[in-house]
């Protein structure tokens, strides 16, 4: 870990602030990310059908590896079709 | 460096007589039997050791493990004897050196058969690899700056990037020991207010230029400038706020005179405005990096240039005084020769001049007034100073006709009085000029002193270079000038 001295006026916070929660997930869409985890498929099946229930669409994507960052691409494509992301670890 | 803390206990020393030693030292191993001495002549002897905790034996030495010690008392040079009387210091030796040793412990005959002296080795504490990992530990609690984690998976320059931090190019990281290392180069308190710094009219302090001259690649030297550059650019006088809010291309040129160009190693000859130069380029970076940063100036925010141009990342370089045949930017402001000084000018970038068959001074005057002409338009007078960086080979034109510099400078606006009805709206064809009112009248295409005569560039080129300003006067920005201090 490095520290380093913030070079700003100080303004405003140093942490990048959370965005705001969505009020309801009906009718957003909610992409599901597989990191290739095995048997993380089976977790996400069963979360798509309750996102779903409550009125969400869902979008699956998976990564290639997961011992690795998710192609540029990807992270375009779920960034471009999704309003919201659930980035699943398994294990 | 200082070792005067602020926060921080200093431990003081055992009453009697102090030895700070390490076992590396020949010096020390020398004195070994001294200190033995000492102790059976019944003095109250404590022995400090930086390295080997059983060095020296027979001793019962402490082991300055974290250079506490060493550190909070000033310890440079091992051995190190200190007499302590009532709590304090009353006197010390360093090395070794007899004649100071008995004076100083009150013993005579020690060391029999050593050499009369011996000088000592460097402490520990002072070693290059451990200054600034010592002053951080020390003496960090000067800094006031929020400190920021960065993890130790995330990549640093891209942490920095991401954080909105950069101009866009890599920087240095911030750390506490390299913005304590940056602090050396002023002799101004890190919370000692510098200036208010627009646009957000924040209050930055030394450390908070510290800590972007860090960023921007500075050395430690360079503070003077780059504290003197921003202290000029928030004046009312230059308006660093309208130079950074506006839509034309400009930005701070930084020109240097005076004996500290030499001193930090900045640049007047070759490339003089290019890449290369560490002093010239990381100390107009600074300028800007506290700009964005403290200031909170960025592109796309109240920074609405339409083009901008590359020397808004660094636009800073030193006047050729010694080449010159005239007077400096500097003195010609009023300034003595000796005195270090930065001028700021709101410029766009550089264009080259090209007169290769220039021998004689009136013809080479008539090139420069008409590339001068050209300055934001050919057809708008007064509105805009210029710098004319004259290269040392047009220099050379002048100066073997034995012209001034006011000569050369009256030779060329004497070609630059423009014909109201040559520039007027309209006129050539071109919509853009002066309102129709003024038809008659004949305008100067620069305004008294809006015309800066800068002697700078390699030794082998007919050229100059002309950079064109921002708007002038009171509702623009003034070329202003200050003193730099330590």
């Amino acid at each position: 870990m490095t520290i380093v001295l913030d070079p700003t006026g100080e303004q405003v916070p140093a942490e990048r602030a959370l965005l705001q929660r969505p009020p309801s997930i009906e009718g957003r869409t909610i992409g599901l990310l597989d990191i290739s985890k095995p048997r993380g498929n089976i977790f996400l099946d069963r979360l798509q059908q309750r996102l779903e229930a409550a009125g969400a669409r869902v979008e699956r994507f998976k990564k290639p590896t997961f011992t690795k960052p998710a192609p540029v691409d990807l992270r375009h494509e779920i960034a471009t079709k999704c309003d919201l992301v659930i980035e699943a670890l398994a294990d | 460096m200082s070792h005067t803390l602020v926060n921080v206990p200093i431990v003081p020393l055992p009453e009697g007589i102090v030895a700070v030693v390490k076992a590396e030292c020949e010096t020390c191993v020398l004195v070994a039997p001294v200190l033995r001495q000492l102790r059976q002549s019944g003095v109250a002897l404590t022995v400090y050791t930086q390295d080997d905790p059983t060095f020296p034996a027979d001793l019962d030495p402490q082991l300055d493990e974290d250079l506490s010690v060493s550190y909070h008392h000033a310890i440079e040079t091992v051995p190190t004897l200190i007499k302590v009387e009532g709590g304090a210091e009353a006197a010390r030796t360093v090395g070794w050196l007899r004649t100071s040793w008995e004076e100083l412990t009150g013993v005579d005959d020690l060391g029999p058969g050593l050499p009369e002296q011996r000088p000592g080795c460097g402490s520990l504490s002072v070693d290059p690899d451990m200054v600034d990992v010592l002053a951080v530990r020390f003496g960090g609690s000067v800094l006031r700056s929020r400190r920021v984690e960065i993890a130790a998976l995330e990549d640093e320059a891209e942490a920095l990037f991401d954080r909105g931090w950069t101009d866009g190019l890599p920087v240095v990281a911030p750390t506490e020991a390299r913005v304590l290392r940056m602090l050396q180069g002023t002799t101004r308190a890190p919370d000692d207010l510098v200036a208010v710094v627009p646009p957000d009219l924040v209050e930055c302090t030394v450390e908070k230029v510290a800590i972007n001259a860090v960023m921007a690649g500075a050395k430690p030297e360079y503070m003077p400038v780059i504290l003197a550059a921003l202290e000029v650019a928030c004046t009312d006088e230059f308006n660093i706020h309208g130079v950074l809010a506006t839509t034309m291309p400009v930005g701070p040129v930084v020109i240097v005179n005076g004996p500290i160009r030499k001193a930090i190693g900045m640049n007047s000859g070759g490339n003089v405005l290019g890449q290369g130069n560490r002093a010239n380029l990381a100390i107009g970076r600074a300028l800007q990096l506290i700009i964005r940063n403290v200031g909170g100036g960025r592109p796309g925010g109240v920074d609405r240039a339409a083009h901008g141009n590359p020397g808004k990342l660094s636009f800073c370089f030193a006047e050729d005084e010694e080449g010159s045949p005239w007077e400096s930017l500097a003195v010609e402001r009023g300034y003595s020769p000796d005195a270090s000084t930065v001028t700021l000018f709101p410029g766009e970038g550089p264009r080259c001049v090209v007169d290769q068959l220039a021998r004689e001074p009136e013809p080479l005057a008539r090139t420069l007034a008409a590339c001068l002409r050209t300055v934001q338009h050919p057809k708008l007078p007064l509105g805009f100073d210029a710098i004319l960086v004259l290269g040392p080979e047009h220099a050379r034109v002048f100066k073997e006709a034995g012209w001034s510099k006011q000569q050369v400078k009256d030779a060329i606006m004497s070609h630059l009085q423009l014909p109201g009805s040559e520039i007027v709206r309209g006129a050539d064809g071109i919509s853009e000029g002066i309102p129709e009112h003024l038809r008659d009248l004949t305008l100067p295409k620069f305004r008294p002193g809006g015309l800066l005569l800068v002697h700078a560039g390699g030794g082998a080129g007919l050229f100059s270079a002309i950079i064109g300003g921002w708007a002038n006067g009171d509702t623009g920005s003034q070329p202003t000038t200050r003193e730099v201090r330590a």
